[in-house]
């Protein structure tokens, strides 16, 4: 079994040379097919901005994308990363947090780092870089729904993941805090990272690649018959 | 490895003490029922100290599904579970740490208070010792089966009742032989040894299966 800071390929330098590929993936969910044949590559540094209408599939690629969800046909692969697992080289802020609201905000990013591993910087300066610093003793059910969410945002300092997966991560926060959180990308592709967001809104991820899920036309065969329970 | 492991246990030790967690519940449940029995039954002390044994252990099997059905289901509510999987630790390792967090807060303290609540039921010193060693063997078995359930109906609100008609059947092995060691340790054809080693094998197999099977379920549901 691999070690502490198994994950990323870059902890020697600072820079991960990690490279996503994405072939011809299609998306079914019961029964329904949300999408097919979308494929994409992603080099380091690179940011993608997944767009479509509600419902299109954007949660349910991302969800793929971190395993969570079987894709019905289609690879999705990560090079130069070494033996790390594609669910080992990411973070994924999404819709549910993954936070406890018992616990403090720094025991919850404590909990993270020790569980993700290749620990970067300490919850204290990931809050403090949040803006957040006066959190780390109060329990998390005690804050806003931004103010989650930016703790929630500062899991991706406390540990080096080189692919960030972020769904819809300025829902709830405020003006000061979006343009933290395009900073954070910015630095993090700066040093090889990649991030991939679903987004209506614009986020700041400038020059990034936008890939929009069509939905899908009646006109074209999405679904085979049997399959329209 | 160990650090992962570590975490969890930590995390889940201190989310059950906290508001909201089921840490001291399932003691307070057990010793409803313990305390209910002597009043159904009257105040027949030799009935009461034969079937002793029996009235703990059936208790502990009810007080080992009080939280179990949210070992997983509130991780997976709040998309915890999704930050566990994204561990390079195996989901294998996180199960049993969670498991063991969970057997810590209710299996335990239930094994180490059964003397004192075996007063209620006028069971003597060996029986009380018996009993309470039966259950300390025991209840990682009723634990460990209990997660399979819990693992299974982790996505389904109101899974509760739902894991209770999976798991308890499968716990009657373990009943059986957890209340016939208690038995044999008053004496009896039987010697105290045999149940004894049977309930510590239930509990080996149901630490590796239930641990894989947990896992499988988990992974499955996704």
């Amino acid at each position: 079994m691999k070690s502490v800071g198994g994950a990323g390929g870059g902890q020697n330098g600072n820079r991960t040379r990690v490279r996503l590929i994405v072939q011809n993936l299609a998306c079914r969910r019961s029964g329904r097919r949300i999408f097919a044949g979308l494929g994409f590559s992603l080099g380091a540094g690179e940011a993608l901005m997944v767009t479509g209408r509600n419902g299109a599939g954007k949660s349910s690629l991302l969800a793929m994308l971190s395993g969570r969800l079987k894709p019905d046909a289609g690879v999705i692969r990560v090079e130069d990363v070494g033996e790390a697992t594609l669910a080992e080289c990411l973070h994924v802020v999404g819709h549910r947090d993954g936070l406890k609201s018992a616990l403090t905000a720094e025991e919850n990013l404590v909990f993270a780092r020790d569980l993700l591993g290749a620990p970067t910087a300490s919850p204290r300066d990931a809050l403090e870089a949040m803006g957040l610093v006066h959190a780390l003793r109060l329990p998390v059910g005690y804050l806003s729904a931004g103010q989650r969410r930016r703790v929630a945002l500062a899991r991706l300092l406390v540990c080096r993941r080189p692919l960030w997966l972020l769904d819809e991560p300025t829902a709830a926060l405020d003006t000061a805090s979006q343009a933290v959180l395009s900073g954070l990308m910015a630095r993090h592709r700066a040093e090889g990272g990649l991030v991939i967001a679903a987004t209506h809104m614009p986020i700041g991820l400038d020059d990034a690649r936008e890939l929009r899920i069509a939905p899908p036309s009646p006109a074209q065969p999405v679904a085979e018959t049997e399959d329209w329970a | 490895m160990i650090r992962v492991f570590a975490a969890l246990v930590r995390r889940d030790l201190r989310l059950a003490s906290r508001v909201g967690g089921s840490g001291a519940l399932s003691l307070v449940f057990f010793l409803m029922i313990v305390a209910l029995v002597p009043f159904a039954l009257g105040p027949d002390l030799n009935l009461l100290s034969r079937i002793g044994p029996a009235i703990l252990w059936l208790s502990a099997v009810l007080a080992t599904l009080i939280g179990l059905d949210r070992i997983f289901q509130a991780d997976e509510e709040d998309g915890s579970l999704d930050l566990m999987t994204a561990s390079p630790a195996p989901l294998e390792l996180v199960v049993l740490a969670k498991v063991l967090a969970h057997w810590l807060t209710t299996g335990l303290p239930l094994a180490l208070a059964s003397p004192l609540f075996g007063l209620l039921v006028a069971l003597s010193p060996t029986a009380m010792a018996a009993t309470a060693l039966t259950l300390l063997i025991g209840t990682p078995a009723l634990t460990f089966i209990g997660a399979v359930g819990a693992a299974l109906t982790a996505s389904i609100r109101r899974g509760g009742l739902i894991l209770a008609i999976v798991v308890i059947p499968l716990m009657i092995p373990v009943l059986i032989f957890g209340v016939s060691a208690a038995e044999a340790a008053l004496g009896g054809t039987v010697p105290f040894a045999t149940p004894l080693t049977i309930l510590g094998a239930l509990s080996l197999i149901a630490a590796v299966v239930g641990t894989l099977a947990s896992a499988a379920a988990l992974r499955w549901s996704e």
